[in-house]
């Protein structure tokens, strides 16, 4: 497994870059302070469980300022990982309506991306990107934390 | 009523506290990050949480629900906490000497933050969060009696003053009240119910991340739960200084003791941290059980001792 040490380095690297370009304060303050909420759909659980491993010590998101809250009213990122079938949507459309915008949406997993091995079922009702608009794509079945991880890097930099 | 004004606003109410607290809250979030093998958040995240929230983020009213009261709740938190930190710091810091009878205007103040948390949490018409404010009621009820024991042990250990400088005045001619076995158990008994009045971990049933998905905040977006992360944020540091200022002597900033003086706040934080972070969470009815019979139990053992000079 490779060691997540590098990773940490570029990101501390992206935020001496990001102060010296001087974003915007707010901006900064944003990127600086992102809140994760956890949409599930009807994944197989993987993608869950990677989700999770980036808040273990071994990721720690928590040293970009990130945190996993319960509720979607505070949230500043949505995850959305797993394919999302008929009854997930109204869900989801109803969950991106009620979160305070500005939000960033990131869509975890095959599944979340295209509909990854679901994508011809009966109940599949589309991927994420056909419901609500997608910031951001971390492809893999399931992805590994530290793609997870580059994702959300890249998104920060963005 | 310029000085007043300055007084509630700057120094020592709301901004230095609210600063204070920030970093208080940052070194609390630290430790926890130490605690689990991680590596935790940067110096100033509670400042960007705070502004991003405030400056960032859309405030959403509830549809159903009590607009206005929603929407004010959080302020009068911040009301609360903010003048509740100036009774305590002016005596503390030896700015001004307080008033005879300050330490049960403090007791009351000191209620309002969970009480209008409540109250924005019954008005936001969410049944998690009612759920939330009704814990925070037991929980209020519980520990509150315990709170006034331990209040009436110290105002018997300083000779039947009311009056908080007199009681820290009193700690610096004799002694810290820590220094004898009533004052330890005073001490513990106190820590426990900063611990709930802070809804920090083994009491953090009306938050309930886990369980109710934030509880009596969930309903709270953008400007009012910036005002709530503020109001918690002094409440972070008010509460400590008051542990330090009955108990433990108060705060001196002359020459070194001042490092002595920073120390004794980092110190009693670092216990809160600790016991959060190596307890679970206890159901309410525990939780009940736990101020009612066993704090109520040694704050009554201290009383006793210290009226037989222990
Ligand atoms: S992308 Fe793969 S691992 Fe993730 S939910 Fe779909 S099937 Fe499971």
């Amino acid at each position: 497994m490779d060691e997540p040490v590098s990773y940490y380095r570029n990101s501390a690297f992206i935020f001496w870059i990001l102060k010296i370009k001087n974003v915007g304060f707010k901006e900064f303050c944003f990127k600086k302070s992102l809140w994760l909420f956890h949409f599930g759909g009807a994944s197989c659980n993987n993608c869950d469980i990677e989700i999770l491993d980036c808040l273990t010590p071994r990721y720690d998101l928590e040293r970009f300022g990130m945190l996993l809250i319960g509720s979607i009213r505070h949230a500043d990122v949505l995850l959305v990982n797993g394919s999302i079938n008929q009854r997930d949507k109204s869900r989801l459309l109803e969950l991106y309506e009620q979160a305070p915008k500005p939000i960033v949406v990131v869509a975890i997993g095959a599944c979340g991306c295209t509909g990854g091995i679901f994508a011809e079922g009966d109940t599949f009702a589309g991927p994420v990107d056909k419901l609500i608009p997608v910031d951001a794509y971390i492809p893999g079945c399931p992805p590994k934390p530290e793609a997870i991880l580059a994702g959300i890097v890249k998104l920060l930099n963005k | 009523m310029a000085e007043q004004l300055f007084y509630f606003l700057i120094f020592p109410g709301l901004l230095f506290a609210a600063v204070v607290g920030a970093f208080l809250s940052f070194y609390d979030r630290k430790i926890t990050a130490w605690v689990q093998f991680r590596k935790g958040p940067p110096l100033f995240q509670p400042f960007y949480d705070f502004f991003k929230l405030l400056l960032v983020k859309e405030t959403i009213l509830p549809k159903h629900g009590s607009k206005g009261v929603f929407f004010v709740a959080p302020i009068f938190a911040v009301f609360g906490a903010s003048i509740s930190g100036v009774f305590i710091l002016l005596p503390l810091l030896g700015i001004e000497t307080g008033f005879n009878g300050d330490i049960i205007v403090i007791f009351y103040l000191l209620t309002i933050p969970s009480l209008t948390y409540i109250i924005g949490a019954l008005a936001s018409g969410n049944a998690l969060a009612a759920v939330g404010g009704s814990r925070e009621m037991k929980l209020i009820l519980s520990y509150e009696l315990t709170f006034i024991l331990v209040l009436a042990a110290i105002i018997q250990k300083a000779g039947m003053t009311i009056s908080f400088g007199e009681i820290i005045s009193q700690q610096g001619l004799n002694g810290a009240f820590a220094g004898s076995i009533s004052g330890i158990i005073l001490f513990i008994v106190m820590i426990f119910c900063i611990q709930a009045k802070l809804a920090l971990v083994p009491f953090d049933m009306p938050e309930a991340e886990t369980e109710i998905a934030g509880g009596i905040m969930i309903e709270y977006s953008g400007t009012p739960y910036a005002m709530i992360k503020l109001a918690k944020y002094i409440m972070f540091f008010i509460l400590p200084a008051f542990l330090i200022g009955l108990l433990w002597g108060g705060l001196n900033f002359q020459g070194i003791n001042i490092l002595w003086s920073v120390l004794k706040i980092l110190f009693v934080v670092l216990l809160l941290t600790l016991i959060r972070n190596t307890n679970p969470r206890v159901k309410i009815k525990q939780a009940v059980r736990y101020f009612l019979v066993w704090m109520n139990l040694l704050a009554i053992i201290a009383i006793v001792l210290s009226y037989f000079g222990y």
